[in-house]
């Protein structure tokens, strides 16, 4: 889908963000974007979604252009929805300003609220509802047009531990599921969420290390619980997922040192 | 807890009355309420129009200020070179005493009204221009970066975004001009009154000082007040309803 070359940023204060980075993400894969904060994780981010320009380097699309408006979903590391509005109308917001008409974009928006358990919910507004049902709503509006990209931006940081895991295996379950790039600083949700996990380190940011060669999702054997159907904390203590942290961890350990 | 407000002032009214009774004060110090209620009863057409002539210069002038001031925010909001010229002498018109310029304005303009919705304009416009430019420009950058990314143009970014997330700020400005435009239009009156142009309550506030009549002074006073209290709370109501369905 995209080849990254050597891209840089530099900000106007002299701080490199971001250097050097070559990454390649294929269609269908759900890439974790995984360090500390500062390392450029979400700049790298900005950078793919075309929200910033890079300093050096290329980024290269197969299809020769960035995905255009309603092929990219973005979702941010705060639910960011319009105050004012409801649920549905938040959802339905990039239909809307692609001038779909209001049918469609109601349609749309009640089909993408359902696909993240929201139904019921069209006519809440944003303070109406749970930070796990705002960031919801989030990412139903990310998805409304099923995106062929979807970028998001440490979605879960900011919430509680049983809403976060309630989300993950969310993202996990997702169908049809679009070529994902997640950033994230937790070890655990990368190893969860994850077919390919890119280590990247600070000061200036870099991406150290990759770990390859994950299976596809549901990627732990049915019998340790990451499966379909299978209990969701059960999966968080399976074997399988165990190893994969230790993996990870190993992996940082390699670049700290 | 609602009625505590009539009551203070029935209260503090009685009290006048009483007061004013008992130290045997003459009416050109301190009238009494009677007196007051008496000087408005005498002439209820004369202070009734006159109040409706200022209350049409205040409406006039909040109304050039929301349209001056909203339009220069916009402005501003759109292009850096407006900001940079803009800004300066808004804020050189905001601190300029209106009461020293407003001599001029009446001489400049000529036509009576005019002169007088141009200077409450002029106190007026400031705080509805400046809210709104702040509200415009404190939109949220992710929501900017999400009507971006879903290829939104400048007038849906305007119209779906930046106006409805500039609206609680512009309404506080609001509230604050709607006073602001009832004391601007007073002091043109008072300059205007000064030179012999009659209209509006300030003219027959400065006309009943000249004549000793002071009941009558303070019934147009009373009026001026109920006026701006009744455009607060009417600037108030409209604030509810708009933000009625938003947090906070």
């Amino acid at each position: 889908m995209l080849t990254l070359e050597g891209v840089g940023r530099r900000f106007p204060n002299g701080t490199v963000a971001l250097e050097g980075a070559a990454l390649r993400i294929e269609a269908g894969e759900t890439v974790a974007l995984l360090g500390p904060s500062g390392c450029g994780k979400s700049t790298l981010l900005r950078l793919i979604a075309g929200l910033d320009t890079p300093d050096g380097g290329t980024l290269r699309w197969d299809r020769g252009a960035p995905p255009g408006p309603g092929r990219l979903g973005y979702v941010f590391q705060d639910p960011t929805l319009l105050p004012w509005a409801t649920a549905a109308e938040n959802v339905a917001l990039p239909l809307r300003l692609q001038r779909a008409t209001p049918r469609e974009s109601e349609a749309a928006a009640r089909a993408a609220l359902a696909r993240v358990g929201l139904e019921g919910f069209g006519q809440a507004r944003s303070h109406e509802l749970s930070g796990g049902m705002r960031m919801r709503v989030s990412i139903a509006r990310a998805l409304v047009q099923t995106p062929d990209l979807l970028l998001m931006d440490e979605p879960f940081a900011a919430l509680d531990e049983f809403t976060r895991h309630a989300l993950q295996d969310d993202l996990v379950a997702l169908a049809p599921k679009p070529t994902t790039v997640f950033v994230t600083h937790s070890v655990y949700e990368a190893a969860y969420v994850a077919t390919r996990i890119v280590l990247m380190s600070p000061r200036p940011g870099r991406i150290v290390n990759q770990l390859e060669g994950l299976p596809p999702l549901p990627h732990f054997p049915p019998e340790e619980g990451r499966g379909e159907g299978a209990d969701p904390t059960a999966r968080r203590f399976s074997p399988g997922y165990a190893a994969l942290v230790a993996r990870i961890g190993a992996a940082l350990a390699t670049t700290r040192a | 807890m609602k009625a505590a407000p009539a009551l203070f002032a029935v209260l503090t009214l009685a009290m006048w009355e009483g007061a004013v009774r008992a130290a045997a004060l003459p009416a050109y110090i301190l009238p009494t309420p009677s007196a007051i209620v008496g000087a408005f009863a005498a002439a209820p057409t004369l202070l009734l129009a006159s109040l409706a002539s200022t209350l049409l210069v205040t409406s006039v002038a909040l109304a050039a200020s929301v349209a001056l001031g909203v339009g220069l925010a916009l402005l501003m909001q759109a292009s850096p070179l407006a900001r940079a010229a803009v800004l300066p002498w808004a804020v050189a018109l905001q601190v300029t005493p209106v009461v020293a310029i407003a001599p001029l304005i009446i001489v400049w303009v000529g036509d009576p009204f005019a002169s007088l919705v141009v200077c409450a304009t002029i106190v007026a416009f400031f705080p509805v221009f400046s809210n709104t430019a702040a509200g415009l420009a404190a939109t949220p950058r992710p929501l900017l970066d999400l009507f971006r990314l879903n290829g939104a143009t400048r007038w849906q970014t305007l119209r779906l975004l930046r106006l409805p997330a500039a609206l609680p700020l512009f309404l506080a400005g609001l509230r604050v001009s709607g006073g602001l435009a009832l004391v601007g239009a007073v002091v043109a009156e008072f300059v205007a009154g000064s030179g012999g142009v009659a209209s509006g309550l300030a003219y027959r506030i400065l006309e009943a000082g000249y004549r000793l009549q002071i009941p009558r002074m303070f019934a147009a006073l009373a009026l001026l007040s109920a006026a701006g209290i009744a455009i607060n709370a009417a600037l108030g109501w409209v604030e509810r309803r708009l933000l009625g369905a938003r947090p906070g």
